[in-house]
This record gives structure tokens, sequence and C-alpha cells, in this order.
């Protein structure tokens, strides 16, 4: 028999029993769905996690002036005076594995621009600053290293702030007054959007740490250093270096501990990135149990078809279909069963996740792979589960299944 | 075992049906329940056999086992030269799609499926075309007289009509043999006659028709007339004086007909 043939003859019979066929489908459309809504949530999430990590740099560390400790009595951390411009210039010499390195102090305040003005974070950084974060100018330049030596009255304005101090002309090459001092605005960033938090990243001016130290905070000190690492497998070591160069500065005895953190960006991002996978796996094994449940269905549907329709087997067999002609008619049926469920059951998926995702607003996302896998999943289970009752039908005795009544 | 033949086919010439010895035990729980006892039959082509007894008698067994739907004891079946009795369940189905019709009692047509396709099904066993499959089709349905009601469906058809798809599709496939048990047990008389008048057209274009009967009336239509009693042959006669359907038919008052078309 042609596989045409079988697959409509398949059909015709699925559609004599209606609901009952659509019911068992439900099972695995019920099931496909869940297992790819579930999916698109999990790997939403992973993706979101490595967003908000990439969006920190890559191959970051972060060194941050330490607790101070006195007679035993810990202040917060940041609050000593530890971390000096000297000790980044350090680093940046005595580390090879540090690529790029930016010191960091920052203030906020009123910045003042013709007859608008807008109250933000100024961040002093150093001019690799954007090569770490991988962030790039949109208009204009970034300040030089140059600047910073000079510590020179230039910035660099994040979008927002662009946008709502100079909402019609260039901010680039315009005047802004930051605590009544006067900065030339070289570049304005490209837009970063929200981060994890909600926060707008792209609310904030950046400008050369020294200046900032200098015309804004007066407090000599370092609030961090962000440095970045020659490639990933280099931040074991860069942290290695950092610590010892600081420690030694510092002169911290072998014993006791550090006045700084060393914080690394990757530890983060590998733990975040292995509990959404976590999260994925768990979600897929509980909506797969649900495809499980609909592929008993298929079966115990298949072995009522198959006892119902007896006398059918007899009258195909008495008339000469062989028993692998029966075999493959209701392992075809099963198949349709569940293919058709699983085709469904990918589209309501897809479906699920964009509502899912509007209304929580939680990112899902749809792989080629988790189609395919569902696909292949209903394919699986339409053999699996239908092949007995197919088997029970095609052993059937001719005369028994004639007689039968 | 003195009538222990060994003879194949091709030393008896002309044989269609060639039986030796053919026994059957069903085993019903614990007791052994013998069918047939040691039947011997040859049949040659284009014979019309009526096959006659009382329930119990074993010809509805020796029936199956002649359609290759069951399987002898012992004994011998050669159909056609072949031994029936060495072959594999698909090689029986394949003689059961390509050299035997089957025709039943209850018709037994597939409900929901269209008299076309019903007649169609034999050639979906078999390598055809379906172009070819479907002129085959067609030309079975017509030559029982019922090119009208081609995509009609066994529920919107009389007895006789159904019975007819059922000849139909037993002659599809342009079988040696039609087997017919009892396929007038669920028909009036009239349609009775006239389905024993299709059967006598076929056997007079030369297809063997064996059929099982316990109504004498029917079995008069028959050329070869063989009586089972438990489970042996009683006698196995010719009848020299066959009933002519046609003839009878035109005698028979037209009444039923009608008001099965009413």
């Amino acid at each position: 028999m042609k596989i045409l043939n079988i697959l409509l003859s398949a059909f015709r019979a699925l559609q004599r029993n209606k609901m009952r066929s659509f019911l068992t489908m439900l099972g695995i459309i019920i099931g496909v769905g869940a297992v790819i809504a579930m999916l698109a949530i999990g790997q939403g999430a992973e993706y979101s996690v490595k967003e908000q990590i990439a969006a920190l740099g890559t191959n970051v560390l972060m060194v941050y002036p330490g607790a101070q400790q006195q007679a035993g009595v810990r202040t917060a951390a940041g609050s000593a005076v530890t971390l000096t411009e000297d000790d980044a210039l350090a680093i940046s010499r005595e580390c090879p594995a540090v690529k790029y390195l930016s010191p960091g102090s920052g203030a906020g305040g009123q910045v003042i621009a013709g007859n608008l003005n807008w109250s933000t974070g100024i961040q002093g950084v150093g001019s690799d600053y954007l090569e770490i974060r991988l962030w790039p100018v949109e208009y204009g330049d970034f300040f030089t290293d140059q600047d910073v030596k000079a510590a020179a009255k230039v910035c660099v304005l994040g979008r927002t702030v662009a946008d709502n101090l100079f909402p019609e002309t260039s901010a680039v090459e315009q005047t802004v007054r930051i605590r009544n001092v006067p900065f030339k605005v070289v570049g304005v960033l490209t837009k970063k959007g929200q981060n994890a938090n909600g926060q707008d990243q792209d609310d904030l001016i950046l400008a050369p740490y020294s200046t900032v130290i200098r015309r804004l905070t007066h407090w000599p000190n370092l609030r961090s250093i962000l440095i970045s690492a020659n490639s990933l497998n280099e931040m074991a070591t860069a942290q290695k270096q950092v610590t010892e160069v600081l420690r030694m500065r510092h002169k911290i005895q072998p014993y006791d501990a550090d006045d700084f953190t060393v914080r690394n960006q990757t530890d983060l991002a590998a733990t975040a990135t292995a509990t959404t996978e976590i999260l994925t796996i768990l979600l897929a094994s509980i909506a797969s149990v649900s495809l499980l449940v609909g592929g008993i269905g298929i079966m115990n549907i298949m072995l009522v078809s198959v006892t119902e329709r007896t006398r059918e087997i007899g009258i195909r067999m008495s008339i000469g279909a062989r028993s692998r002609d029966i075999l493959t008619q209701f392992l075809i049926e099963a198949l349709v069963l569940s293919l058709l469920g699983g085709i469904t059951g990918i589209i309501l998926g897809t479906v699920g996740s964009s509502v899912i995702s509007k209304i929580a607003k939680w990112p899902t996302i749809i792989t080629p792979f988790s189609v395919f896998l569902s696909f292949g999943f209903s394919i699986a289970i339409g053999i699996f589960f239908g092949f007995y009752p197919a088997r029970k039908a095609a052993m059937l005795n001719p005369i028994d299944a004639l007689r039968y009544e | 075992m003195i009538h222990e033949i060994t003879t194949t086919p091709a030393q008896k010439d002309g044989l269609l049906i060639q039986i030796d010895h053919l026994s059957k035990v069903y085993q019903l729980g614990e007791v052994d329940v013998h069918a047939l006892r040691g039947v011997s039959v040859n049949v040659s082509p284009g014979e019309f056999v009526a096959i006659m007894g009382a329930s119990g008698s074993g010809k509805s067994t020796f029936m199956n086992i002649l359609g290759c739907l069951d399987k002898p004891t012992k004994g011998g079946y050669f159909l056609e030269g072949i031994d029936v009795s060495k072959l594999t369940r698909d090689e029986l189905a394949a003689i059961r799609n390509l050299k035997i019709g089957f025709v039943f009692q209850g018709f037994n047509l597939l409900s929901r499926t269209s008299a076309l396709e019903n007649v169609e099904l034999p050639l979906f066993y078999c390598s055809i075309s379906n172009k070819l499959r479907k002129s085959k089709a067609i030309a079975a349905i017509e030559r029982v007289g019922l090119g009208d009601r081609v995509h009609h469906y066994p529920n919107q058809l009389s007895g006789g009509q159904q019975q007819r798809v059922a000849i139909a599709r037993a002659l599809v496939n342009d079988p040696s043999i039609i087997l017919a048990d009892e396929p007038t047990g669920n028909l009036d008389s009239r349609t009775s006659v006239e389905v024993m008048g299709i059967f006598q057209e076929l056997n007079s274009n030369g297809i063997t028709v064996i059929l099982v009967t316990h109504e004498p009336d029917i079995a008069q239509f028959a050329k070869r007339h063989i009586v089972f009693r438990d489970g042996k042959i009683k006698s196995d006669k010719i009848n020299p004086n066959p009933k002519i359907a046609s003839e009878i038919l035109s005698e028979l008052p037209m009444i039923d007909e009608e008001e099965e078309a009413a």
C-alpha cells in the first residue's frame, strides 16, 4: 500500500471520530506547547542573564577599597581610604595580564546647559573606560589620555543626559556646567538602555577621573578601579597579579586580610548561567511529563480503536492485507495524531510564550533546537506509543478478527 | 496411512483445488474439537460447487481453510499447484489478495466508505497504479450492475446492493475462485435469486464459484453438491439440472423490488 494512500485513509479514520481524535491530540498539544513555552522562558532567562553580564564588559575585574578595620570594628566596604591613583598606575605597570585599566571616581550633581538642567551622576573614569565596557561613542570622540593627565574639563554625555540638555541641537562642542564648573562636551555615547534592575544606563556623564577628583569631589582617593584582562583565560592570573601588587603596596602582612576587594564578573556570569540552565532543564522536564501523559493517551485511544475495528482488520486481512500493512496503517494513524498534535503544540507554545513575555515582561526565546526537539519528541511518542496497539492489530488471526462481534 | 498421496499438482493436471485428507482440530481448553476429519476433494476450474450441511458439520471450517484464512491441522491443500499449508502469513495474504475473492453472509463492507472505495480495497494491497485501480474497480461495480451507485455508502444501499458491492470487491482482482459463505443468508428470496444470478453469470464466464449454504433452494443453482456431516463428506454429487436464476427471476413478482425502492 502506498504511503500517500495510507496517509489518506489514516486521516479519514481519524476524521470519523473527530472529538476523540481532537481530545487525544490535545494531550500532545498541551505537552508540546508546554515544552516549547518552558524552554522559551528558560532560554529567555538565560539570554537576559548573559546579556546583562555582557553589558558589564567582558573579562572585567573590579577593585573596590575594602572595609576599614580598626581594633576589630569593621566599617562599610569602601569607607577606607585605600585605593589611590598610584595604585592604579602600579597595576597597569606591573600586571602583564591586565589589558585595560580605568580608575574610577564619582560625584552627583546638577548639570546645567543653557536654560535647561538635569540631575545625574558624574563618573570619573580613565581613557580606556569604554574599551572595558565595550561601549562605543555615537557622536564626537571620547577624551584622551592627554585629557586625563591634564585633568581637562571635558566630558562625554550619556544619551539620556544629551537628550534632556540638548533636545534640539547636537551636544558635541557645547558646554555644560557641572556644579558650576564648565565642561566641554566632546562626545555622546550610544544608547545602552535599561539594566537588569531597570536603571537607565544612559543617564550619566563621563569625565576624566583626575578632573572629577580635582574639580568636583576634592577627595583624592579612587572609588574603584575597573580592569579588563587580556582574555577570559587570563582572568584568574590578572586577579592574582592585581591582588599581589595591591597587598605589596598596602604593606599587608601575609596572614592579614586584604583591605580591598577584587570582584570577578565571570564567576557571577557562570553562576547565573548555570542557575538559569538548571531552571530551563527543570521547566522542560516538568513539561515533558505532560508530553508523556499525552503519549499514553494516544496509546489508550489506539488500543480502543484496534478493538473497535477488529472486524475491519479481519475484512482487510481477508482481502489480502499483510500483517505489515495493518501495522503500518495503525502506526501511521498514531503518528498522524501525534504529529498534528505536535505541530499545533509548537504553534500554541510559540503564541503562548510571546503572550507570557508580553504580560510578565519576561524575555522568551524560541530556538530551532526547541522546535526540533518537540517535533522529534512527538514523532518518537507517536511511534513508541502507537507501536504496541498497531502490533496487536497486525498479529490478529484473520479468522478470529472476521468473526469478532 | 493408506491414502497418503504425495502427487504434485503437476501430475494431476488441470486441478484448481486439490485437498488430501484434510483435518482440523480446535483446542477448546482441555477438549479437542474435530471440525474436519480427513476430507479429500478436487475441484476443477469453472465448477460451481455448493457446500451444504447442518451447522457444526464442518463446512465453514472447510471454507475458511479453502480461503486461506485458517490453516489445516493435517493434510494437504494445493491451490493451483501451490502447497498452501507450507506458506507463511504474508504469502497467504498474497494468495487471498490475488487468487481468492470472498463474499460473506454479512457483506462485510467497510462502513462510511463508498462502494468504489470498498471495491478498490483489495487493489491497495497489491502494486497497481492509482489510475488502473480506479478503472478496475469501476469495471467490477458495473459488472454487478451497480454502475449508478458507485459513490453511495453501504448505509445508502439495500442488502442486495451491498452484497453486489461485496461481489464486485471479490471480483476486482480477477481471482481464480470466488468463495461465498452463506451469501444469501441475510437477503429476501427475490434478492437471493438475483445474487445467485450474478454468481451463475460469473461462472458462465469461467470463474470457479464455491458457495456454502444450508438452504437447499439456493444450492439448486450450483452444478455440484458436496454435503458435509460431522467433519466428513457425506455425499459429493453432480446436480444434473441446475436452476437458472434469470428464468426464475422473470417469473417472480416485482413487488419486493418496488417496496425496497420506496
